[in-house]
């Protein structure tokens, strides 16, 4: 057993561009379900847009990459407002069944054949991040502490730019939930039709809600992309999402440092698992898996996870339990 | 407090061991690969000799296709790969749909199973797309997509019955449904495979473990929540892990390739006027129709079912007025965990077995449930067929990988101009 290269592989995943990329998706989401109780499951779709946008603009059109970043950010508004206006209005669960088909039609458009002279099918689309690492201003190393850490100077600049993002959306939201802004939306998740008989505009404020955290979620697909310097479309399948939704529970919804950390967290636990299982196996301290069944050993872990947390501990780690919207209405 | 844990462990635990058996089914390659499933028309094609080559042509190796018509060439690392199909090796009358498309490149990635997809077509047919209406070719074609379509909405709708069903009687909206139905089809491949029974005998015994999973997953999980006040929001998501939960292990279990049962994998089609057909898949909408009409008379005419829509239309009236509403909730459990389990084997039938079948055709089942009216299990039956046409007669119009986006579509309009769905009724929807 290889503990150092187990501890490094899940202390990395910890502070790496996965933790960032659910942390901004979780972000997003706690922005509508945890302040506003919509039932988003179509982050993955807006992480799609972000990603795409970025990589259609420089790869296909050969545009410049903050064009991109623009367009980015304007599609997810686009789709935010084409899902909320016929949904908002009705019950919670027409919005889950809206959102997540949304994100399915996303998915399914950007890797057909059809399209794949624009999107490039299954494979996806390379060679888009040229000029944001030029921007890099790390010179070419090794950076961390040994031999814990370790990142490229390539890596150091996406974790800078991705926790810079998630500091200032952090930041942001806190100055907006401490509001009276975000005293409304709060109010809409702990009672509609009192804010409505207040004569608040409740449709308004969850289509903002709705509408920011989709934004925010295309920032995570921004990362997601440049991150990997290619974009694949199955990799903004609906589990994506659930994950996100997994990170932002464990946290603790409704609070500000809830995402961040759940998804420090999760990325923590589930690489120390996944690397130590498959340490084990090869080592030949587990013989009855093979290194194939860790992966699904992982993802099992993940959905008891889900379970177990929203069965006994709703909250997560920082939440408040009086505060977390999971009754029907 | 104490029970649930005790039950939910029991719960976990019991799924665990009912699969466990099946857990020597490992999984074969390790790294990197290149493989696919020749088939035409669902029909899976034999004997198709296959080359894989790196990008400056030296070979890599070649497969051959299998009874279920999957070959694998494994790669020993990343890159890109020429992969061709040796047309000389296809059986009499089958050819490549686009015979320049007999050599494909394909990026494969680290650690990545490459899936290549060949499209064929009976030669002797005319190409697909060519004749541009007027001819009675058109219509023979609109009357296969059609047929097909049907075959896609029964099995559809027999999933979308038990999904109504619940919703109805529980107000939870299940994301794990579409695991009932692979869970069928993984039960009754295991009677079939590993314990060696004919499928017919199999996948009646799959039902009936289905039924008592069903059963149990309502005694031991679901109503403990329930009785735990439970919110709803908290058990759809709870039903999210539970799907996850629940792919998760079946890919533990078998594996990420596809698999078929070991009878009715290959049939020649038979032709009814303008529609070809295999005679499995006209069994098998045989064997859907009758479960359906069965379903619906149950709920229009026993004590059982005039209970189930009273407790869906009134939980608490239903209660004061004598009927055991868990124990009826427990029953539709029982009995939607049954069917989906037939639809999950019908399928499975038709296409190979997979861990991702039921999540797959999960959002159509919605649709469904969606466009009949939610919580109404007629509507259910309504919306799926419709769905199910939808999406196949799309193809003549739109490319057949897009037919799902669609449905999808379909379903969010539907939401825009009239969310109570077809049958369903103003006050549900608010």
């Amino acid at each position: 057993m290889d503990w150092t290269l187990i501890f490094s592989r899940a202390v990395e995943a910890g502070i790496g561009s996965e933790a960032i990329i659910y942390a901004l998706a979780a972000i997003g989401l706690n922005v509508q379900f945890g302040y506003t109780g919509l039932l988003n499951f179509g982050q993955a779709g807006f992480l799609a847009i972000g990603a795409y946008a970025i990589a259609v603009t420089v790869a296909t059109f050969g545009l410049p990459f903050f064009l991109g970043v623009g367009i980015g950010l304007l599609l997810a508004v686009v789709m935010a407002l084409l899902l909320g206006i016929p949904t908002l209005r009705l019950r919670a669960d027409y919005l889950a069944i809206v959102t997540i088909a949304a994100a399915e039609i996303i998915r399914l458009v950007v890797r057909s054949v059809a399209l794949s002279d624009t999107f490039g099918g299954t494979d996806g689309l390379q060679a888009f991040s040229g000029s944001f690492y030029d921007m890099n201003p790390y010179p070419p190393g090794e950076y961390g502490i040994p031999p814990i850490i370790g990142f490229d100077n390539r890596s150091m600049w996406v974790l800078t730019v991705g926790w810079a993002l998630v500091a200032v959306a952090s930041f942001i939201l806190f100055m907006a939930m401490k509001s009276p802004w975000g005293r409304v939306l709060k109010a809409i998740r702990e009672d509609e039709d009192a804010v409505r008989s207040l004569g608040k505009n409740v449709f308004s404020y969850k289509m903002q809600a709705l509408v920011i955290g989709g934004v925010i979620g295309s920032m995570g697909g921004f990362i997601f992309a440049l991150s990997r310097s290619a974009v694949q479309p199955d990799l903004y399948s609906t589990d994506l999402t659930f994950y996100a939704y997994t990170v932002l529970i464990l946290g603790g919804a409704a609070r500000i440092l809830g995402p961040v950390v759940g998804s420090m967290v999760f990325w923590l636990l589930l690489i120390f698992i996944g690397t130590g299982l498959e340490n084990a196996v090869n080592s030949g301290a587990i013989t009855f898996i093979t290194v194939n069944q860790v992966g699904a050993i992982r993802l099992m872990l993940v959905g008891l996870g889900l379970m177990l947390l929203l069965i006994y501990r709703p909250q997560g780690i920082f939440g408040d339990k009086r505060e977390i919207s999971l009754d029907a209405r | 407090m104490r029970r649930a844990v005790i039950a939910f462990t029991a719960f976990m635990g019991g799924l665990i061991f009912v699969f466990l058996a099946g857990a020597s089914t490992a999984w074969a390659a390790e790294g990197e690969e290149v493989k696919g499933t020749l088939r035409i028309q669902g029909q899976p094609v034999e004997g198709v000799k296959i080359k894989v080559a790196t990008d400056a042509d030296a070979p890599v190796g070649e497969a051959t296709t299998g009874k279920d018509g999957t070959w694998t060439v494994a790669v020993d690392k990343a890159g890109s790969y020429k992969v061709t199909l040796d047309q000389a090796t296809l059986p009499a009358g089958k050819a490549l749909r686009d015979p320049n498309r007999g050599t494909l490149t394909v990026q494969v990635f680290e650690g990545n199973a490459r899936n290549v997809l060949f499209g064929l077509v009976d030669a002797n047919a005319p190409p697909a797309g060519q004749d541009d209406g007027g001819g009675s070719s058109y219509w023979a074609r609109v009357a296969q997509l059609v047929f097909e379509g049907l075959n896609l909405g029964l099995i559809i709708a027999l999933g979308a019955v038990g999904l109504s069903l619940i919703f109805g009687t529980t107000g939870l909206t299940n994301f794990a449904h579409g695991e009932l139905l692979t869970i069928g089809a993984f039960l009754a491949f295991f009677f079939n495979t590993t314990l060696g029974l004919h499928l017919l005998i199999a996948a009646p015994l799959a039902l009936v473990v289905a039924a008592g999973l069903g059963w149990g997953q309502d005694r031991f999980f679901w109503g403990q929540l329930r009785r735990r006040k439970t919110g709803l929001i908290s058990m759809m998501i709870i039903s999210i892990g539970l799907a996850l939960f629940l792919r998760a292990l079946l890919l533990f279990l078998f594996g990420g390739g596809g698999e078929s049962y070991d009878q009715y994998v290959a049939q020649a089609g038979i032709q009814i006027g303008p529609i070809s057909a295999t005679p499995k898949s006209l069994v098998a909408m045989g064997i859907e129709i009758v479960v359906l009409i069965a379903v619906g008379l149950a709920l229009t005419y026993t004590r059982l079912g005039k209970a189930t829509r009273a407790v869906a239309d009134n939980p608490a009236l239903a209660s004061s007025s004598g009927i055991n509403v868990d124990r009826v909730i427990r029953l539709v459990w029982a009995a939607g965990t049954c069917i989906a389990a037939l639809a999950g084997i019908l399928l499975g039938t038709t296409q190979n077995l997979n861990f991702q079948m039921g999540q797959q055709i999960l959002l159509l089942m919605f649709a469904g449930v969606t466009l009949g009216g939610l919580g109404t299990a007629f509507g259910a039956l309504v919306g799926s067929l419709v769905v199910g046409m939808f999406v196949q007669v799309s193809t003549l119009w739109i490319p057949p990988e897009m037919k799902t986006i669609g449905a999808l579509v379909v379903l969010i309009i539907v939401l825009m101009v009239r969310p109570q769905g077809i049958l369903g009724r103003r006050e549900r929807i608010g």
